[in-house]
């Protein structure tokens, strides 16, 4: 037997065929070959049939893939389970998964029913369980009322007074003068912030009991430290990864993003908007990819990735993140006749006739609705001019009888 | 706290964009035997157009990192909004 095939001569071997296989086909191919020991020849004849064989395998033009994708989607999805919660391996913290997760991120809702944010960490903040609880507080938002014992007000100072907590103070990684910091911050205030201990008082320089009552509703909600919209922030170790990350109830990318510690490369949001918005259309089709994907394996369904990114890419097609509901993607069909075909059929034909709309007989169903014998699919999908050698001379012969 | 430097573009999710030339982009149009609009779209307000500079007319080349092909690539055309 002569010489085994090195990497370099498969590699040589499958260079004609470079814009024809996918790189990961080429890359397995290079692999088995040389794992298995094969000789040039051998080699060849397994590069040549590999690729009419991936060419046998690609959908064939016209193929209405999109109706695959929905059966392919649709029935697994049936076998869901109606469940909606389902604890995420932290106790009290819920995330919406199964059918309803799946119907949240294809209907493109712009609020998502538990938004929820996975904040990974970098350097020690990732190793070090004091760290990322640090990073933890600078997340969760803590208003007054969440390291007050007890805030009252002084009618007769009209004043606020704050007693603080030390052991919620601790627990958030807050100080007194943290409190005042955010009082000093009220917009248009007017009275005065004392500290005194754990004790906080509030001199507002009102002189309206109605507006002393709104203020001190406002103080009670005022943020001392973390980020808007984040209710928690709870400390995981991550067993895969061997490191501690954070996920939070409630979401807001931005700032989190550029929060000391966390690792903005790969910090995501379960809002596929959100996702939209700060890193971009062709993150947000990654993200319903993941997202759809995880919903599906958790449920231990099977589903072809390609199906998935079909369904991504149509949503991201025009540049911003539109739903798939029941009319198709964002519910525009050209056609009248089609349109009709689904529901409320006369109204769509009487808008249609008023607005003096034109079908173009292009898709699927308005060809069926008039009784077309081809259908623009499969084969369908082709239009064939004949050039039949010899035809003008037929046709001058029929004139010349 | 706060004030740091964020690359979206570091992130995972965000794949590589790559802005083509004139020339790039109408050898790429003539290929594929199509015209600018029946690209996919991408927002010139698109954090990612931004940060690459693209202006509305500009094709972006997408290269995505995909589950089934290891590497595929995808286009997208820059419009107005």
């Amino acid at each position: 037997m002569e010489g085994r095939v090195t990497e370099q001569v498969v590699r040589a071997l499958l260079k004609p065929y470079v814009h024809v296989l996918p790189p990961s086909l080429a890359e397995e191919i290079v692999r088995k070959v040389v794992a298995a020991g094969l000789s040039e020849d051998e080699a060849r004849e397994v590069v040549e049939a590999a690729v009419a064989e991936y060419l046998r395998n690609l959908v064939e033009p016209g193929e209405a893939v999109g109706m695959v994708t929905a059966q392919s989607i649709g029935e697994p999805s049936t076998q869901m389970t109606l469940r909606t919660f389902h604890f995420a391996g932290v106790r009290e913290l819920n995330v919406t998964l199964g059918l309803p997760r799946l119907i949240e991120i294809v209907d493109a809702r712009k609020t998502v029913s538990t938004p929820i944010m996975e904040v990974y960490l970098e350097g020690e903040y990732a190793k070090i369980r004091e760290k990322a609880l640090q990073v933890a507080r600078e997340l969760e938002l803590t208003t007054i009322e969440n390291v007050a014992r007890a805030i009252t007000i002084d009618y007769v100072d009209y004043a606020i007074v704050i007693e603080l907590d030390p052991e919620m103070l601790e627990n958030r990684g807050v100080e007194p003068r943290d409190v005042a910091k955010a009082l000093n911050r009220i917009k248009g205030k007017k009275g005065s912030v004392e500290v005194e201990g754990l004790t906080v008082v509030y001199r507002t320089g009102l002189d309206d009991v109605a507006k002393l009552r709104k203020t001190y509703d406002k103080v009670r909600t005022l943020r001392v430290k973390g980020v808007k919209g984040i209710k928690r922030a709870v400390v995981r170790y991550d067993e895969k990864l061997g490191e501690y990350k954070i996920v939070t109830e409630g979401s807001n990318l931005v700032a989190a993003l550029s929060i000391e510690g966390v690792d903005y490369r790969r910090t995501v949001s379960n809002n596929i908007h959100e996702i939209a918005e700060v890193l971009g259309i062709e993150a947000a089709r990654a993200m319903i990819i993941r997202e759809m994907k995880r919903v599906l394996d958790e449920q231990g369904l099977d589903v072809d990735v390609r199906h998935i990114m079909l369904v991504a890419d149509a949503m991201t097609f025009n540049g911003r993140v539109r739903q798939v509901g029941r009319h198709g993607v964002a519910g525009e069909k050209p056609s009248a006749l089609a349109r009709a075909a689904f529901e409320v059929t006369v109204k769509h034909l009487v808008d249609a006739a008023v607005r003096g709309e034109v079908d173009e007989l292009k898709g699927v169903v308005e060809n069926v609705v008039v009784g077309s014998r081809i259908v623009p699919v499969g084969t369908g999908i082709v239009r064939l001019l004949m050039q039949y050698p010899g035809l003008e001379t037929v046709a001058e012969g029929a004139g010349s009888t | 706290m706060g004030a740091r430097e964020v690359n979206i573009l570091e992130h995972e999710l965000v794949p590589q964009h790559v802005l083509l030339s004139k020339e790039e982009a109408a050898r790429l149009l003539k290929r594929m035997g199509i015209s600018k609009r029946q690209l996919p779209w991408i927002f010139s307000s698109d954090p990612v157009a931004k940060a690459i500079g693209a202006k509305p007319g500009d094709v972006v080349m997408v290269v995505r990192r995909s589950p089934t092909a290891g590497v595929s690539v995808a286009f997208r055309v820059v419009v107005r909004g």
